[in-house]
């Protein structure tokens, strides 16, 4: 119930007074800063699957094996097998129905530009953000490579790794992503699931 | 007295040395013999027996006779020793939801999944939000600015979409027969949340045509970020800065952090940072390769977002014991991702005949709810289980039903190697003769 005319209502002795929830009462827009360019760009890391906000810079997976092999297998295994300290990041292909699913990057990961933005803001484990953006493509080459997705000298960047079709895209329901919102139709209910 | 006993919280070591380590911090100065026998392992130093009275009190501690603890799968994943120095691990800490009363869980009980780090160390002064993206007005908010604006405070639970999994880590501890209710749905908590509608700030930055979604990024190491639609931020999200009266804790998400009613746990997102307001879900790592329910047909569901209705007793539960036959009041918690609980039925005879229990209102929407019902037992061997319907019309499944929707036979469920999300089934207490109470799900 908008106050404009901030409505003082005498009820039973006690004073109420319905206080307005709308915006235009409200005059909070002075209330924060705004940003410089610079400081948006410093704090915006996101990626979007199709490739919006990928920063210049390239690699393959030639480039990405020396990288890999100094900063990433240690707990993800020289061959990507996985250990304890790390997921296997090859493999599983045709388990998915099985009781002992293996998702990897190659099995499961519907989005290639996923594998960038993780290893881009989180790995190595304890040193997020501390890659540059040349070598984020060539290890998102190199374990694209090693799960048979590109060929060892294909030149990742921004136009490319959008480009890559991911094996297990189209396993996810629903799978058009337009639909996530209909509850209907992502949700599962007692008895019936879309 | 309800005549109820209960068994001493196991710790693992690593909590004893944590839990002596924080009332190290807090009793420096006091005698031992004030500390209590779970902390037995730490005296005072000799000749310094005088309390700090002032510093005692002025932040208050629970009797030393309480002993409710969260306990969990704290280092289970990366075993201490078989690691380098220094690798941080992932790690999920289980509310003892039998020791907890009313609807609201305390806040140091509060259930903690954290993927790879400690919580980090906010200085709540240097922290900022910034909402940028498909807005008109970017903007850098300090946790001052936020605390200017106009603010709600709304009991929501949080709970994480693998509570309950009965398969996965913590799994075989969730289906064993001595599993408490900690063990069985610890992971999930419901606190008083007190923020700022997610709403005014995204009126604030003028939300432009064309934007569907919001991603929401945390500030701590690897930056966890989630894909929201906009139309649930534009509805009840809130940004939130307060945890049942006072500042959210650390391991919560400190300073600031969004509170998505009813969703899954991932979506509420802690040590808040930044908001992006953009046109498409962005598909990050946690939200397109680790919480999309894979099913044995190949497919995964992903973005499920509303965590279903489920109930649970909490008293009389797993590990509790009954001392003698007679009165007994069954109490638990109700709640649902879609809304407010409208009915909870118990069943005392396996399931024969339901009575309608009481709802200990008011009931909130997306918010524990205490329900309670009048019990004598006669000594018998029994099931105890309740069931619930939310007001949106959906009623809590027993794991019958989530097999057929699954499409798996029940064996499923303990046997395969993945985190069953989602798992909302009813939950089946079994009373023994001697009044020992057990963990019947797979009887």
């Amino acid at each position: 119930m908008p106050c404009s005319s901030r409505a003082v209502v005498p009820l039973i002795g006690i004073v109420m007074c319905v206080i307005a929830t709308g915006a235009q009462t409200r005059d909070y827009k002075n209330v924060g800063r705004s940003p410089t360019e610079a400081e948006i760009k410093a704090w915006d890391i996101t990626v979007g699957p199709d490739g919006k906000g990928l920063p210049p810079g390239s690699g393959s997976a030639k480039d990405g094996a020396p990288i890999f092999a100094e900063k990433c297998a240690s707990c993800h295994g020289q061959n990507l097998q996985g250990s304890p300290l790390g997921p296997a990041l090859v493999g599983g292909s045709g388990t998915l129905t099985s009781i002992q699913p293996r998702q990897t990057v190659g099995s499961y990961w519907p989005f290639a530009t996923t594998v960038w933005d993780w290893i881009n803001r989180a790995m190595p484990r304890g040193h997020g953000e501390s890659l540059s953006a040349g070598e984020v493509y060539s290890l998102t080459a190199f374990v694209l490579y090693k799960n048979g997705i590109v060929r060892e000298t294909d030149v990742l960047d921004a136009g490319s790794l959008p480009k890559i079709s991911m094996p297990n895209r189209n396993n996810f329901v629903p799978v058009k992503t337009s639909e996530i919102w209909e509850h209907n139709k992502r949700a599962c209910h007692t008895g019936t699931c879309p | 007295m309800l005549g109820l006993e209960r068994k001493e919280p196991r710790m693992s070591a690593r909590e004893k040395g944590r839990r002596q380590f924080l009332k190290k911090a807090v009793l420096a100065g006091l005698s031992a013999g004030a500390i209590g026998t779970s902390a037995g392992a730490q005296t005072a130093e000799p000749g310094n027996t005088a309390p700090d009275l002032k510093k005692l009190h002025a932040y208050g501690e629970r009797s030393r006779f309480e002993t409710a603890a969260r306990s969990g799968t704290m280092g289970d994943m990366y075993p201490p020793g078989g690691m380098p120095a220094g690798t941080p691990r992932d790690f999920g800490l289980r509310t003892p939801l039998q020791d907890t009363v009313g609807f609201i869980t305390p806040s140091p009980l509060h259930y903690v999944i954290s993927h790879a780090h400690e919580p980090p160390d906010i200085d709540p002064h240097e922290h900022r939000l910034m909402i940028h993206g498909m807005v008109d007005r970017p903007v850098i908010f300090t946790v001052e600015d936020l605390k200017r604006l106009p603010s709600v405070s709304r009991p929501h639970f949080i709970e994480c979409n693998a509570n309950s999994s009965t398969a996965g880590p913590g799994g075989a501890a969730r289906v064993a027969v001595e599993a408490t209710v900690r063990e069985t749905h610890g992971f999930t908590s419901c606190s008083i949340w007190t923020g700022v509608p997610l709403s005014l700030l995204l009126d604030r930055a003028g939300v432009q045509k064309g934007s569907t979604w919001i991603i929401a990024e945390g500030s701590e190491e690897g930056k966890h970020a989630k894909s929201i639609p906009l139309e649930k931020a534009l509805d009840d999200v809130l940004v939130a800065y307060g945890q049942n009266g006072e500042a959210i804790r650390p391991e919560q998400g400190y300073p600031l952090r969004l509170v998505v009613p009813g969703w899954e746990g991932i979506n509420n997102v802690k040590w808040l940072r930044r908001i992006k307001v953009v046109d498409q879900p962005y598909m990050g790592m946690m939200e397109s390769t680790k919480y999309p329910s894979l099913r044995l047909d190949g497919k995964a569901r992903w973005f499920q977002f509303e965590l279903g209705p489920r109930s649970v007793i909490t008293r009389p539960s797993g590990g509790q014991k009954l001392s003698a036959p007679g009165f007994y009041e069954i109490s638990g918690l109700a709640w649902s991702g879609r809304g407010t609980i409208r009915k909870v039925e118990i069943s005392t005879d396996r399931g024969r005949t339901w009575k309608e229990a009481q709802i200990q209102g008011p009931a909130h929407s997306k918010s524990h709810t205490r329900f309670g019902m009048d019990w004598t037992w006669d000594g018998e061997e029994t099931i105890l289980q309740a069931r619930c319907l939310d007001d949106q019309g959906e009623v809590q499944p027993t794991m019958a039903d989530l097999a057929k929707i699954w499409g798996v036979d029940l064996d499923f469920f303990r046997s395969t190697s993945i985190v069953i999300g989602h798992f909302n089934a009813i939950q089946p207490w079994k009373v023994n003769r001697d009044g020992s109470v057990q963990n019947a799900l797979f009887v």
